[in-house]
């Protein structure tokens, strides 16, 4: 069988899978379709709550991006992980206590204002409407390439998978759904892993590889560590070496902490502790779903390294006319790109971009040698190059010349963790608007059936109008996934926060901090990605902060003007003062479910 | 104060709730709470002095001692903190657990009977 038919059925598979779940597990009830009834077992929901959290930008881009940026990648390492022990620590049980649905439910009550509730669903589907756009997009590049249908087709046709599942089973068919899709994913991603590691270093574990000899032809020890031998062959080629950083220590720290802030403020995520049956299970739970994310996310800077030597190994120097195939499949969508600057035949790979304007845009022709020719000026850079970051993951197996069943299992798994991301994302934006804006504000006096009803039309419109994001794509997938977080850190993290841990923080303060919070970051990332790109660099930003890590000076402004705002008003009534003191307590959370 | 439950308007809680009848006192609750914020502050000094501290302020230093082949303060930020991290969790579930049973304030076995039961209906 070919490539392409065992991609065809893998993915149709796949999607079988899905779909069958969602069929058998459909939600009766408003508690089914927000909380999946309240039962999911620890170790289930921390499944379902890895393959929610691991998006197309952890499986597609995160690797891609580590691979050319080497040690200023750990910024996503560290962030996207190191916010579970915030949430697990800081938030989950003490929402699990509390009980309700949603996270403007907590913001609701906590700080009794209707207002505040409002606020919070401004900035949830804020965030998450940012966070989805990322994952529509991945599904249209993982079908452009190995599905060989357009774009737009692909993102139509993952729109529909996802309609199916998240609106028939809210929270509950998700769930399920996820724990499937946690399973492609991760062999899908292991798999090449152990195949490369193995080739490079005979080790077959990544995480050991990645530190251990690189052998030589004859499949001996070399002497030369896998990072070494990166760091020499990039320094030839004119790049800093991998394993030390170009940004500054205070944009790193910035970055890592507006992506961990982000992490445990996310609505999609925050939601999944909801859904376990007791206080503790929140706690365990989030220790689960830590575990299995840490499988991907320690295996990801390994492949990132791996692929990096590989792609130098290939490419550099050499006739394209003797390009392996990989290189013309990826060149036809657009990822790759050559231009023949010094007119050898020969690919010269080296630092600096290519082109200018730095995106290829191709013309119809074809050049001496089949190569698709561009309209691009060549740059005064002898680097001939272009290759886009997003398809490190993806080609990985191809370069590495895996076999063709590895190549459609990598093509399953990037579409099962897009899709289990935008159905997590979905259905938080639709639960806010059916409960907290409906139910909660507008319409207090409608049934559980209409309520439901509600849910799932507010889940179809919210598919529709991801899949138009995924067609008419913002920029690239793991940038404006980061933004989400820096979002998120700097409105919804700090007013939970501070209503667990402070009695004195009232709904004023809470109020005008997520204000302060999440006009201050989008303002700034407006500024410099929109209003003034020219100015983007580090010479203009605020105290050598970049856009990605704002979020992090946002939430410190947010937590300010919380606290300021809330000594200068009355402090919160008796009975609020009381809900906190109850939600400190774990004992009684079954029945703080009953609604 | 003798309840200590929080009872929203319009909100029926089941009459019958074991914890209904459980009096958690003041003291108890503010002993509790206590104990808690003290764990929280030792996890949280570990989980920054990794991250923050290991992985990107003391990494050029830390790059001088080699580690399984890597450079220590690069690995740490791309595998030790994780690992770490990890680990924090479940040695706050395990010792959260412990002050909540000198407390009496842990969740019981009733509350998932009950819960269960409300789920499958």
């Amino acid at each position: 069988m070919t490539t392409q038919m065992l991609t065809y059925l893998f993915v149709g598979l796949s999607f079988a899978l899905y779909i069958g779940i969602a069929v058998w597990s459909r939600a009766g009830s408003t508690k089914d379709f927000y909380v999946a009834g309240g039962g999911v077992h620890p170790v289930v929901n921390g499944m379902a709550t890895a393959a929610d959290w691991m998006s197309a930008a952890s499986f597609i881009s995160m690797a891609g991006i580590i691979s050319f940026v080497g040690f200023d990648g750990s910024v996503y390492l560290l962030g996207w992980t190191g916010g579970y022990v915030l949430l697990a620590l800081l938030l989950a049980p003490y929402l699990r206590k509390f009980g309700r649905f949603t996270v403007p439910d907590f913001i609701g009550e906590r700080y009794y204002s209707k207002t505040a509730r409002i606020v919070a669903v401004v900035c949830l589907i804020f965030v998450s409407f940012t966070y989805v756009a990322g994952q529509m997009r991945g599904v249209g590049i993982v079908f452009s390439r190995f599905l060989e249908v357009e774009v737009n087709t692909g993102v139509v046709i993952g729109m529909a998978v996802v309609f199916m599942y998240a609106v028939l089973g809210g929270m509950k068919g998700i769930t399920y759904t996820q724990v499937a899709q946690y399973c492609v994913l991760i062999f899908a991603y292991m798999v090449p892993a152990i195949f490369i590691s193995l080739m490079i270093t005979g080790n077959p574990i990544p995480q050991l590889g990645f530190g251990a000899e690189v052998l030589d032809a004859e499949g001996l020890g070399s002497g030369v560590s896998v990072l070494e031998k990166l760091d020499g062959v990039l320094m030839d080629l004119g790049f800093g070496a991998y394993t030390q950083g170009s940004k500054s220590t205070i944009d790193m720290f910035a970055i890592t902490a507006a992506l961990m802030f982000g992490t445990a403020g996310l609505p999609h995520v925050l939601v999944r502790f909801f859904t376990v049956p007791k206080v503790s299970d929140a706690r365990l739970s989030a220790g689960y779903a830590l575990v299995f994310i840490a499988v991907l996310y320690t295996t990801a800077p390994a492949v990132a390294a791996f692929a990096r030597l590989n792609l130098v190994d290939t490419v550099q120097d050499t006739a394209y006319a003797d390009a392996p195939a990989w290189f013309g499949n990826w060149e036809k969508t657009g990822l790759i790109a050559w231009q023949d600057k010094n007119n050898d035949g020969v690919m010269q790979y080296s630092a600096g971009a290519a082109l200018s304007p730095p995106k290829p845009i191709f013309s119809d022709q074809k050049g001496l040698h089949g190569e698709r020719l561009l309209k691009n000026e060549p740059s005064a850079s002898a680097n001939e190059v272009y290759i886009d970051r997003d398809i490190m993951v993806l080609a990985n197996p191809e370069i590495a010349n895996l076999p063709g069943w590895v190549i459609a299992l990598v093509a399953a798994g990037g579409v099962a963790a897009a899709l289990s991301t935008a159905a997590g994302l979905l259905l938080v934006i639709s639960s806010s608007i059916s409960h907290d804006l409906l139910k909660q504000t507008l319409m207090p006096n409608i049934s559980d059936k209409q309520e439901l009803l509600f849910a799932r039309i507010a889940a179809a419109v919210a598919v529709c109008v991801a899949g138009l994001f995924g067609i008419y794509p913002p920029a690239f997938v793991a940038q404006v996934v980061a933004f989400a977080f820096g979002l998120a850190a700097a409105s919804l993290f700090p007013a939970i926060l501070l209503g667990i841990f402070s009695k004195r923080v009232n709904k004023e303060g809470a109020i005008s901090g997520m204000l302060v919070g999440l006009m201050f970051t989008f303002g700034y990332i407006a500024y410099f990605k929109f209003y003034a790109p020219e100015l983007n660099n580090s010479g203009y930003w605020l105290l050598g902060i970049s856009p990605e890590g704002i979020g992090f000076l946002g939430m410190l402004m947010n937590i300010g003007a919380a606290f300021v705002v809330s000594m200068m008003t009355a402090p919160p009534p008796s009975d609020v003062q009381n809900l906190v003191d109850d939600i400190r307590i774990p004992t009684g959370a079954g029945i703080a479910h009953e609604h | 104060m003798s309840e200590q439950h929080y009872h929203h308007q319009g909100e029926n809680f089941p009459p019958a709730s074991h914890h209904d009848q459980q009096v958690i006192t003041d003291a108890v609750a503010k002993g509790y709470w206590r104990a808690n914020l003290r764990l929280l502050a030792q996890l949280l000094i570990v989980w920054f002095g990794v991250s923050f501290g290991f992985g990107i302020l003391l990494a050029d230093w830390l790059d001088q001692f080699s580690f399984f082949g890597f450079k220590l303060g690069f690995w740490f930020a791309q595998q030790g903190a994780i690992y770490v991290f990890v680990v924090l969790i479940f040695i706050y579930a395990r010792r959260i657990a412990v002050i909540e049973r000198r407390f009496g304030v842990d969740d019981d076995e009733h509350d998932i009977t009950a819960t269960k039961k409300q789920g499958a209906s």
